[in-house]
């Protein structure tokens, strides 16, 4: 199966990724390639098998005990930000 | 020399106080110095914190302490969070990022007294298996610097062969700490999922992603394993199961033990490489370990499966890379869809981009059942067949790569070629099993490697038969010239 441009832009669009023109034609071509690789998988038979999302059987994602347990680091935390301003992250305008 | 030196020789050593933690941090800073610049194995030399940790590790010992690490160096692999010390993970998206905290494998060596002397270069966001797509440049291979070391844990990898560091830590997702270790001719331990907190080790495939070492030897793993391993309540899938004195049990003998030949790891696999895997088998007949064949219907479907489930994960995983909060930002965005498009579209490389949008597409509304469910469904299939031989046998052998290292650029433009590096690593990840990489000869002067897979939480197994096939071989004690 091989995808095409629009759909290429699509999925860039969906995954909030700029694609330049000239990595596009790349993409299409490399996608397709990977697509038509994993289409293996369906000559696989695999009717009354279960989904497996957890590499260890019977093991669940763990509850714990609602507890404050960490301290307030915005500060440090933020020293990473692009931009921020009283402790708030700034963004562009969203609303007129 | 020092660097020649077992993690046991050197505790001795300074627990005996005829060596100081910061004498050998000198020496080995200087060993960085001098060779990384040929190797760009390391993006990140923490000198002068590495003095002051020596220092202080020599002050514990002063004081009586005594630790099987505490004051050995070490490289981290720059996907662990590291306080106050840059964490980029092989990315221009991270390149000005200064980790706020310590991912729980680098809080654990750090309270054992161990000295980081840096961090590693990396595939970007450890999507590679060759330490190209990283943001810094390729990392070159100490046994021929026109050859990669294998990815996505290179710099680690090439680090410790190059003995610029006594071990190195690595995460694996798909054979990312066994393959480069194949590929430079060192020991390279990927545990069972859970095994290793996840804490702070930048997410990738988070059903995959687990931490381990390489090192010169699977007793110098087994060292370090033993302090990295254990519950970590801040990790959701971390196991709460109690962590064996990996060191003690080094002795437990082969005789009896049940090897299963994958019959699908021999199949294709170039018969120079085979012959060595062969031989390497024949030392654990030797030492009274069985051999049976076994076969996994279902593993050749392997890749395909980790190349949906994986980049499904992983376009989940990196969307919080939204260039507000931390990591790049673009110039002027015009609003905010631009901001996240372009800030993502130029921080992350081509790899990263490709796997994003990979995992978007198998994610999609239509798609979902064909592509996602189906491979999860292929996944249990593949784990079922492991469950299966491990009924049979103690542990499964083969080789850890299709090939020694190849040249660099061989196969950058052709992802999936690349992605068929991973063919004999990537089962273990996908059904969560522990797996070494223990060097077992060479073709044409470059290392190949033997490749020991366990059933869940048998690592102690797996070191055990790696350090007894190399008390009875000397490959893992070979040195690529230039850095002896």
């Amino acid at each position: 199966m091989s995808l095409t441009r629009q759909d290429v832009e699509k999925i860039a669009h969906l995954a909030r990724l700029s694609i330049t023109e000239r990595e596009m034609p790349v993409y299409v071509s490399s996608l397709s390639s990977i697509v038509e690789f994993v289409n293996e998988l369906s000559r696989v038979e695999t009717a009354n098998v279960e989904p497996m999302a957890h590499p260890l059987v019977g093991q669940h994602q763990r509850l714990r005990p609602d507890a404050v347990t960490a301290s307030d680091h915005h500060e440090k935390y933020q020293r990473n930000a692009p931009q921020v301003q009283a402790g708030l992250y700034l963004v562009p305008r969203v609303i007129e | 020399m020092l660097h020649d030196l077992s993690i046991g020789a050197l505790a001795d050593r300074l627990a005996a106080r005829e060596l100081s933690s910061v004498e050998l941090t000198r020496h080995f800073l200087a060993r960085i110095e001098r060779l990384n610049p040929g190797l760009n194995a390391v993006i990140t030399v923490t000198a002068q914190q590495a003095l002051a940790d020596a220092a202080r590790a020599d002050a514990r010992l002063a004081a009586g302490e005594r630790g099987s690490l505490l004051g050995i160096p070490l490289i981290h692999k720059d996907i662990f969070c590291t306080d106050g010390v840059r964490t980029s993970c092989g990315s221009r998206m991270l390149d000005n990022f200064v980790a706020p905290y310590d991912a729980t494998v680098v809080a654990k060596l750090k309270a054992a007294g161990v000295v980081m002397l840096g961090k590693a270069n990396m595939d970007e966001f450890a999507m590679g298996s060759s330490n190209e797509t990283s943001f810094y440049g390729p990392v070159r291979n100490p046994w021929d610097t026109t050859k990669v070391p294998g990815g996505s844990s290179g710099g680690s990898a090439a680090a410790s062969a190059a003995r610029l560091a006594p071990f190195t830590t690595g995460t694996d997702t798909g054979g990312s700490i066994r393959q480069p270790a194949a590929l430079t001719g060192i020991t390279g331990v990927k545990p069972t999922y859970g095994r290793v907190s996840r804490y702070g080790m930048i997410a990738f495939a988070s059903s995959l992603d687990q931490a381990g070492v390489l090192a010169q030897s699977a007793a110098d793993a087994a060292a370090v394993l033993k302090v990295m391993a254990g519950f970590d309540p801040k990790d959701s899938t971390s196991v709460d199961a109690p962590v064996p004195d990996y060191p003690a049990l080094l002795e437990a003998p082969l005789v009896g033990l049940k090897i299963g030949l994958l019959r699908e790891f021999f199949d294709g696999l170039e018969p120079r490489n085979a012959k060595l895997i062969r031989d390497a088998l024949a030392v654990f007949t030797s030492l009274g370990a069985e051999t049976v064949e076994v076969s996994l219907p279902h593993l050749p479907m392997s890749v395909p499966t980790y190349y949906v489930v994986a980049p499904a994960e992983c376009s989940s995983n990196l969307s919080r890379f939204d260039g507000v909060r931390y990591g790049y930002r673009c110039e002027s965005p015009k609003d905010l869809t631009d901001l996240y498009e372009r800030s993502r579209g130029e921080g992350f490389g081509a790899e990263v981009k490709r796997r994003i949008m990979t995992g978007t597409y198998v994610l999609s509304a239509g798609y979902f059942d064909a592509y996602y469910l189906k491979a999860q469904r292929v996944r249990r299939l593949i784990t079922d067949e492991f469950r299966a031989a491990f009924e049979k046998v103690d542990l499964v052998a083969g080789p850890t790569t299709p090939t020694p290292a190849f040249p660099i650029g061989a196969k950058i433009d052709d992802p999936v070629t690349m992605y068929l590096n991973d063919i004999y690593t990537i089962g273990a990840n996908l059904a969560g099993l522990p797996g070494v990489s223990a060097p077992c000869g060479f073709v044409d002067g470059l290392p190949v490697g033997l490749q020991l897979i366990g059933p869940h939480f048998a690592e102690a197994r797996l070191l055990s038969a790696a350090h007894q096939f190399q008390l009875a071989t000397d490959w893992h004690t070979r040195r690529p010239r230039g850095y002896e």
